[in-house]
C-alpha cells in the first residue's frame, strides 16, 4: 500500500491545476450528460483533447491526445477536475462505448472516419440495441438484417434508444443469421441516422423530458463494409462495449461531487430554523452514505492499481454497477427527504431548490439501475461469474 | 500510488490462515466457548511463536515492528475463524497504550512480556466512549475508584490498562487490593469481557496519557472489529455459498435458485468494496494522520451494518440448519454481533464522525 503519488505524478498534478486555473472560465456551464453538445460543449472538448485532458491515450491519428495509457494520470485528471468543479471530458456513449469498441475491433478506415469527430462532439451517436422484446435478453433481438447487394437491408424496431432523437450515428445490433444459435447470429452495424428509412419517436420517461426513443426501420440500405467485426460476431463485439458502459457508470468522482453537493443542500435547508444537518436523523443518513462512498472510493483505487498491474480484480470489479448505482440514487434520495415537499417541487415552480436536479436525478438514477443492465442481471453475474455459483437451467430455445 | 497488499503482507496473511486452520477448527472453537473465560493456552502459545501478540511492538521490545495495516489483515484472518484469541487489548489496544503514554521503564517491562506471549493484557476504554450504569473511573492519588464494563481480554489478564474520566490511562494488576472483577457473558463465546469494579486501588499512572493517545487506542481498536467484521462475513459467505452449492430441495441444489443467488450476490456486494475502507482506515492509521480518526469510524460504522447484514442472511441461506448449533454458523454470526456494538455501536460512532466534521454539537 503506497498512496503516495510519485513527484512525476505530483509535478503532473501541477500542470492540471495550472491549466484549470487559467482555462476554467472558459468551461460550459451544465453539461447534459446526454444529447448533442453545445458549441461551448464542442470548445471546451476541444480544448481539453489539445492538451491531453480528454481523449488522452487515443492516438494522435485518430484525433486522440496520444499519451501512453498511464491510469494513475487519469485519475489524477479526474479527481483534480472534480475538486475545481469543472466539468472534465465529454462522456457519452459515443465516446464511452464506440470509440473504444472501434479501436479495438473497427477497420483503419472506420477508425480514420469516426473516431475523431467523435471525440470533438461534432458526430453524436445513439446505441440501438434494446428492442420491445429484447431488453435483459439482448440477445433475442430480432431486427432483421438481410443481404441484397452490396447492402444490409434492415427492418424491425429498436427501443429506449438514448439521444436517437439528435444522433447523427447510430450503432446497432441486428440478426443477420436467423438460423444460428441466438448469440451467433447477431452482427454490429454503424450508420448514419439520415437514412432513409429510419423513423424516430421520442418516448417521454418519468422525469417529463423525451431522453429517449422508439426507433422504426423500414427497408433501411447499409452497406455491408459498415460493419464492425465479422459478420455474426455481434454479440462479442456488442460485450465489448458493455464492459465500457459499465466502467462509465461506476465513477467515484462524480458521486463525490453529488455528496458534497449534499452535504451543502443539508447546511442550507432549514425546517423551523434547524438545518438539516443538525436533525440527528438526515446527520446519520449523510454519515452512513459517506462511509459506503468511502467504501467505492477506495474499491475504486483498488481496481485502479488491479488494472495498472493487468490483474483481474474480480468480484471487486464486478459489484460496481450495481453498487454505485444504488448509492448515487441513495444520495439523491436523502436530498429529496431533506427538502421535504420543497423536494417534489418540479418544472419551475416557486422555491425549486438547485433547478429541480436532485428531483431529476432521483428519477433518471433510477433508469440508471435499470439501464446498462437491470440490477437483477448484476446480481445474476455476481453470483455466477464472482461467487461461481450455478447458472440458470437454460429453457428451450 | 498502489492499493494493493504487498505480497508480504499476503504472505503474512497466508500463514495466519494456514496456522488457524490447523489449530482453530470449529471443534477448537466449540471448546474454547465452553469455557469463555480461561485463555486457550495452546492457541495463544501458537499465535504467540507466530508474533501476533507483539505484532504492532517495536522490534527493540521483542515485537515484530508491523504496521496497522499488517495487523488488520491478521485480525480479518482471526475473524474469519472466529478465533479465541485475547488479541484486541492484548495485541492492539494495550501496546499502544505503553507505547503512546508509558514510561520507558513502563514500555521495558511490559512490552517484552506481551510480544512473547507471556501475559494477557485487559483493556478498561468503554466509559470513554459512553457512559451506562453509572460506570466510568475516578483517579485520586494514585488509586481508582469507580467501574468500567466491557473490559477487553478480560479473562486471565496479567495486566489492566484502565482509562480514568480525565483522559488518564493507568497500569492495575489483577490481584490489586480492592479491585473486583465479575464476568459479563455475552452471546459471543470466542472472546472475554468482563466488569472492574475498583474501590481505591493502587494504580500506576502512564505519565504520558493524553486524550489523544486513548483515542488513537480506541481508533486502532475499531478499525481491528472493522477488520474482525471482514474476515468473519467472508467466511459466512463462503459458507453459505458452499452449502448452496450442496443442499438439494425440489430436486435442484438451492444455489441454483435465483432468490438464493441474489442474497449471496447482495451480501458480496455489500462486503467487497468494504474490504478496500479497512485496508485504507488502517493504512491511515500509520500513514494519513489527518484521515485516521474519520475513516476508523466509517471501518467500525460500515463494518457494522454490512457485517448484520451478512450475519443474518448467510444464516437464512442455510435454513433451519443455520439456526443450529450443529454447523457452528452462530459462532460467526455471533462474533459479528459483539464486534459491532464494542467500542461504540454504529449510530454512536456515525455521531462522533459528524462531530469529526463540524456537522454536530
Ligand atoms: C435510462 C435508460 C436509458 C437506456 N438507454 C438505452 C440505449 O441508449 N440503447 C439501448 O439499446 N437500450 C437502452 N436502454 C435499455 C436498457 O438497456 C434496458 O432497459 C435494460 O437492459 C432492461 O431491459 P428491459 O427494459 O426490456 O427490461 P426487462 O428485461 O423486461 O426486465 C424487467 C424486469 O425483469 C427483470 N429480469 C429480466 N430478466 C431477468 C433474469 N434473467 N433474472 C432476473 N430478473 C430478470 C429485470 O431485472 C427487470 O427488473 C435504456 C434504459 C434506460 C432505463
Ligand atoms: C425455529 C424453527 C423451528 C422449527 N420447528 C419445526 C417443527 O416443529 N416441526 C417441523 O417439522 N419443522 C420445524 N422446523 C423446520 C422448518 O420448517 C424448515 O427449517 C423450513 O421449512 C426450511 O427448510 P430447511 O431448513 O430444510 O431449509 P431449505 O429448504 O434447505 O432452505 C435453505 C435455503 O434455501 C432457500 N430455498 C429453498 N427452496 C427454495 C426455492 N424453491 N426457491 C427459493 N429459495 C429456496 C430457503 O429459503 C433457504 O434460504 C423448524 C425450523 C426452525 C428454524
Amino acid at each position: 500500500m503506497d498512496l503516495v503519488y510519485d513527484p512525476k505524478y505530483e509535478a503532473f498534478r501541477e500542470e492540471v491545476r495550472a491549466f484549470l486555473t487559467k482555462h476554467k472560465d472558459q468551461a460550459p456551464r451544465g453539461l447534459g450528460a446526454a444529447g448533442r453538445p453545445s458549441p461551448d460543449a464542442c470548445s471546451w472538448q476541444q480544448l481539453l483533447i489539445q492538451h491531453g485532458y480528454a481523449a488522452r491515450t487515443i492516438p494522435n491519428d485518430y484525433g486522440g491526445y496520444g499519451a501512453k495509457p498511464d491510469i494513475l494520470e487519469s485519475r489524477i485528471i479526474a479527481e483534480e477536475f472534480s475538486t475545481a468543479r469543472v466539468p472534465s471530458a465529454l462522456q457519452n456513449q459515443g465516446i464511452s462505448m464506440l470509440v473504444p469498441t472501434l479501436l479495438e475491433l473497427g477497420t483503419e478506415e472506420q477508425k480514420k472516419k469516426w473516431v475523431k469527430p467523435t471525440l470533438r462532439g461534432e458526430v453524436v451517436w445513439c446505441q440501438g440495441y434494446s428492442e420491445p422484446g429484447s431488453g435483459s435478453d439482448l440477445a433475442s433481438l430480432q431486427t432483421k438484417a438481410t443481404e441484397d447487394g452490396d447492402d444490409f437491408v434492415i427492418n424491425g424496431q429498436k427501443i429506449w434508444t438514448s439521444t436517437a432523437h439528435e444522433a447523427d450515428m447510430i450503432f446497432c445490433l441486428v440478426r443477420t443469421e436467423p438460423d444460428k444459435p441466438k448469440h451467433e447470429g447477431i452482427s454490429y452495424l454503424i450508420f448514419s441516422m439520415k437514412t432513409p428509412g429510419i423513423e424516430v419517436r421520442p418516448l417521454t420517461t418519468m422525469t417529463g423530458h423525451a431522453e429517449f426513443n422508439e426507433v422504426f426501420f423500414t427497408d433501411v440500405r447499409v452497406p455491408k463494409t459498415q460493419i464492425v467485426g465479422q459478420r455474426g460476431q455481434g454479440w462479442f463485439v456488442a460485450n465489448a462495449t458493455l464492459k465500457y458502459e459499465r466502467g462509465m457508470l461506476g465513477d467515484p468522482a462524480a458521486m463525490e461531487t453529488r455528496f458534497q453537493a449534499l452535504v451543502d443542500l443539508m447546511r442550507e435547508e432549514t425546517v423551523d430554523g434547524q438545518r438539516a444537518i443538525d436533525n440527528p436523523i438526515f446527520r446519520d443518513r449523510l454519515v452512513r452514505l459517506q462511509a459506503e462512498l468511502a467504501a467505492m472510493k477506495f474499491n475504486g483505487l483498488r481496481l485502479l492499481t488491479s488494472a495498472s498491474r493487468g490483474e483481474d480484480p474480480g468480484l471487486a470489479r464486478l459489484i460496481v454497477k450495481l453498487q454505485s448505482c444504488e448509492l448515487t440514487h441513495q444520495i439523491s434520495a436523502l436530498a429529496i427527504d431533506v427538502m421535504g415537499e420543497f423536494g417534489v417541487l418540479y418544472d419551475d415552480s416557486p422555491y425549486l431548490r438547485s433547478h429541480g436536479s436532485w428531483q431529476w436525478g432521483y428519477m433518471f438514477q433510477l433508469g440508471l439501475i435499470i439501464g446498462g443492465g437491470t440490477a437483477q442481471i448484476q446480481k445474476n453475474i455476481i453470483s455466477e461469474r464472482g461467487l461461481g455459483m450455478p447458472r440458470e437451467p437454460k429453457l428451450a430455445k | 500510488m498502489e492499493f494493493a497488499l504487498s505480497e508480504e503482507q499476503r504472505m503474512l496473511q497466508d500463514s495466519v490462515r494456514r496456522f488457524l486452520e490447523q489449530n482453530a477448527p470449529l471443534d477448537k472453537v466449540r471448546l474454547a466457548a465452553g469455557d469463555t473465560h480461561t485463555v486457550q493456552r495452546s492457541l495463544w502459545a501458537g499465535a504467540s511463536e507466530l508474533g501476533i501478540p507483539g505484532m504492532l511492538i517495536p522490534e527493540d521490545f521483542g515485537g515484530m515492528g508491523l504496521g496497522f495495516l499488517d495487523a488488520a489483515i491478521v485480525y480479518e484472518m482471526i475473524g474469519r475463524h472466529v478465533a479465541p484469541l485475547p488479541i484486541l487489548g492484548t495485541a492492539v489496544m494495550a501496546p499502544l497504550a505503553l507505547m503512546l503514554a508509558g514510561s520507558e521503564a513502563q514500555q521495558e517491562k511490559w512490552l517484552p512480556k506481551i510480544a512473547a506471549g507471556e501475559i494477557v493484557a485487559g483493556v478498561a476504554v468503554t466509559e470513554k466512549i459512553g457512559i451506562r450504569e453509572d460506570a466510568g473511573v475516578k483517579a485520586r492519588k494514585g488509586t481508582l475508584t469507580g467501574k468500567s464494563l466491557f473490559v477487553i481480554d478480560w479473562a486471565e489478564a496479567d495486566l489492566y490498562i484502565v482509562a480514568d474520566s480525565d483522559h488518564g490511562l493507568h497500569l492495575v494488576l489483577p490481584d490489586a487490593k480492592g479491585l473486583s472483577r465479575r464476568a459479563l457473558n455475552t452471546i459471543d463465546k470466542t472472546r472475554s469481557v468482563g466488569e472492574l469494579v475498583f474501590d481505591q486501588v493502587a494504580a500506576e499512572p502512564l505519565p504520558r496519557s493524553s486524550a489523544d493517545a486513548v483515542a488513537r487506542m480506541i481508533d486502532a481498536g475499531r478499525v481491528m472489529l472493522a477488520a474482525d467484521t471482514l474476515g468473519a462475513g467472508q467466511m459466512m459467505i463462503e459458507k453459505a455459498v458452499a452449502y448452496a452449492g450442496e443442499r438439494k430441495q425440489f430436486g435442484r441444489v438451492i444455489g441454483s435458485f435465483q432468490a438464493v443467488k441474489h442474497l449471496c450476490a447482495e451480501m458480496a456486494a455489500a462486503l467487497e468494496p468494504s474490504r478496500s475502507l479497512v485496508w485504507y482506515a488502517a493504512h491511515a492509521l500509520d500513514e494519513v494522520p489527518g484521515d485516521a480518526r474519520l475513516m476508523a469510524c466509517h471501518a467500525k460504522s460500515h463494518l457494522s451494518e454490512v457485517g448484520r447484514f451478512v450475519a443474518r442472511t448467510a444464516t437464512e441461506v442455510h435454513g433451519g440448519m443455520g439456526f443450529t448449533d450443529l454447523l457452528g454458523l452462530h459462532y460467526w454470526f455471533k462474533r459479528i454481533g459483539l464486534d459491532r456494538q464494542l467500542l461504540g455501536g454504529p449510530e454512536l460512532v456515525r455521531l462522533e464522525a459528524a462531530r469529526l466534521q463540524g456537522w454536530a454539537a
